[in-house]
C-alpha cells in the first residue's frame, strides 16, 4: 500500500503548491479558508461515491459504455443536482462561520455563495468527466474498478478542488 | 430503470453521506480559518494541508474497509477487549503508513519549496509538524474507527457503509485538529532551544 500513499502524496502536494500560490488571498479572506477542505473533501465525495456506483452497475453487468445508457446519464444527472443542493449550503455555512469565529468576513454573503455555487457544479460536472473515464480505462485494461478508480478520482478531485476554487475565487473576487 | 429512476435512487443514497462530510468539512475549515498566525509563522504549512488530509483518508478509510471485510468474513469478533492479533497488526500498519506518508510529504514539500525559491520555514519543522500530526491524529482515528465499526455492526449496520462517511468526516476534523496542535507544539519546542 505504501507506495501507492507515496504517488498519491505527490499529486496531493501538487495541489498543495496551488493552494500555497493564492496563500495571500485565503489569508485575506478567511471565508475562502474556510471553504478549503469542505470543498476538496466533498469534490472528493461526490467522485467516489459516482465512482463505487458505477462499479457495481459494472460488476452486475448493468452498465455500457454508451452515451445513451440509462445508468450513466442518470448518475452523471445525480451527481451535478447533488453539488446544486450541498454547495449553496456549504457557502451560507462557511459565511456564517467566519462570521461567528473571526467576527468580520470581508466577503459578502451572496459573494461566498455564489463562489462556493459556481466552484462547487464545476467540480460535478469535472468528477462525473474523469470518473467515467477512470471507470472506462480501468475497463478496457480488465482492471477491478473497486481497486483502481477510487482512489484515482478521489485524489483527483482533491487537486481539482483546489484548482477550480481558485479559478473562481480570482474570477469572481 | 429510467434515467430519472437512477437519478432519484442516486440523489436519495448519497445525499446523507454528503450532508455527514459536510458538516466535517466546515468544522475542519473554521479551525483552519483560526490557523491564519499559524500559517503566517510557518512558510509552507498551507502546501502540505491536501497532502496530510489525503492521508488521513487514504489511510484510515482502508484500514476501516478492512477491518469491515474481516467482520463479514468472521474473522475478528467486534470486541476490542483481548486485543485481537489481526486487528492490532492492521492498526500498526496503518499508523506506520500514516505517519511515513506525511513525513515524506513535508520533505517533499521543502525541497519542492526550496527549489522554486519560495519562502520555507526549516526543514526540522514541517517534518517536527508532520510527525506529530499525523501519530496524534492517527491514533485517534484509529480509535475512532476501530469503535464506531464494532458499534455499528453489533448494532447489525452494515460497516461497509458506516466507513466512508465515518472516516471523511472524522479525518478531516482530526486531521487539522491535530495539526493546529502539532504546529504549537513544534513551535513552542523550537522556541525553547
Amino acid at each position: 500500500m505504501l507506495p501507492v500513499l507515496l504517488v498519491l502524496t505527490l499529486v496531493e502536494i501538487g495541489s498543495g503548491l496551488i493552494l500555497g500560490s493564492f496563500e495571500a488571498e485565503l489569508l485575506r479572506y478567511p471565508s475562502l479558508l474556510v471553504l478549503v477542505p469542505v470543498t476538496i473533501g466533498t469534490a472528493g465525495n461526490l467522485g467516489s461515491i459516482l465512482a463505487a456506483r458505477l462499479s457495481t452497475s459494472f460488476h452486475l453487468g448493468t452498465l455500457s459504455f454508451s452515451p445513451a445508457d440509462d445508468e450513466l446519464a442518470g448518475n452523471a444527472i445525480a451527481t451535478v443536482v447533488l453539488a446544486l443542493t450541498v454547495f449553496p449550503i456549504i457557502g451560507v455555512g462557511a459565511w456564517i462561520l467566519t462570521a461567528l469565529v473571526s467576527g468580520s468576513t470581508a466577503l459578502s454573503l451572496e459573494k461566498v455563495v455564489l463562489i462556493s455555487s459556481t466552484s462547487g457544479v464545476s467540480l460535478a460536472v469535472l468528477a462525473v468527466f474523469v470518473t467515467f473515464t477512470a471507470t472506462y480505462i480501468a475497463y478496457q485494461f480488465g482492471l477491478d474498478p473497486d481497486d483502481v478508480v477510487i482512489p484515482v478520482v478521489t485524489n483527483v478531485c482533491d487537486v481539482l478542488g483546489v484548482v477550480v476554487l481558485f479559478a473562481v475565487s480570482q474570477l469572481l473576487i | 430503470m429510467t434515467v430519472r429512476d437512477v437519478a432519484v435512487e442516486a440523489y436519495r443514497e448519497a445525499l446523507p453521506a454528503l450532508a455527514a462530510s459536510l458538516v466535517g468539512g466546515l468544522i475542519a475549515g473554521v479551525v483552519l480559518g483560526g490557523m491564519r498566525a499559524e500559517l503566517r509563522a510557518v512558510p509552507g504549512l498551507l502546501v502540505l494541508v491536501p497532502a496530510l488530509l489525503a492521508t488521513r483518508g487514504n489511510v484510515y478509510g482502508s484500514l476501516g474497509a478492512r477491518i469491515a471485510t474481516a467482520l463479514h468474513q468472521g474473522l475478528i469478533e467486534p470486541h476490542v477487549v483481548g486485543g485481537d492479533e489481526r486487528l492490532r497488526a492492521a492498526a500498526i500498519a496503518a499508523l506506520a503508513n500514516g505517519v511515513l506518508t506525511s513525513t515524506f510529504a513535508s520533505i517533499v514539500a521543502f525541497f519542492l519549496l526550496t527549489f522554486l525559491g519560495s519562502r520555507v520555514a526549516p526543514l526540522p519543522i514541517l517534518v517536527g509538524i508532520a510527525i506529530v500530526a499525523g501519530l496524534l491524529s492517527g491514533i485517534v482515528l484509529t480509535v475512532v474507527v476501530v469503535t464506531v465499526v464494532f458499534a455499528g455492526y453489533r448494532r447489525g449496520r452494515n460497516p461497509d457503509t458506516i466507513v466512508g462517511p465515518l472516516v471523511t468526516t472524522t479525518g478531516d476534523v482530526f486531521g487539522i485538529l491535530f495539526l493546529l496542535i502539532a504546529v504549537r507544539t513544534i513551535l513552542a519546542i523550537a522556541g525553547v532551544f
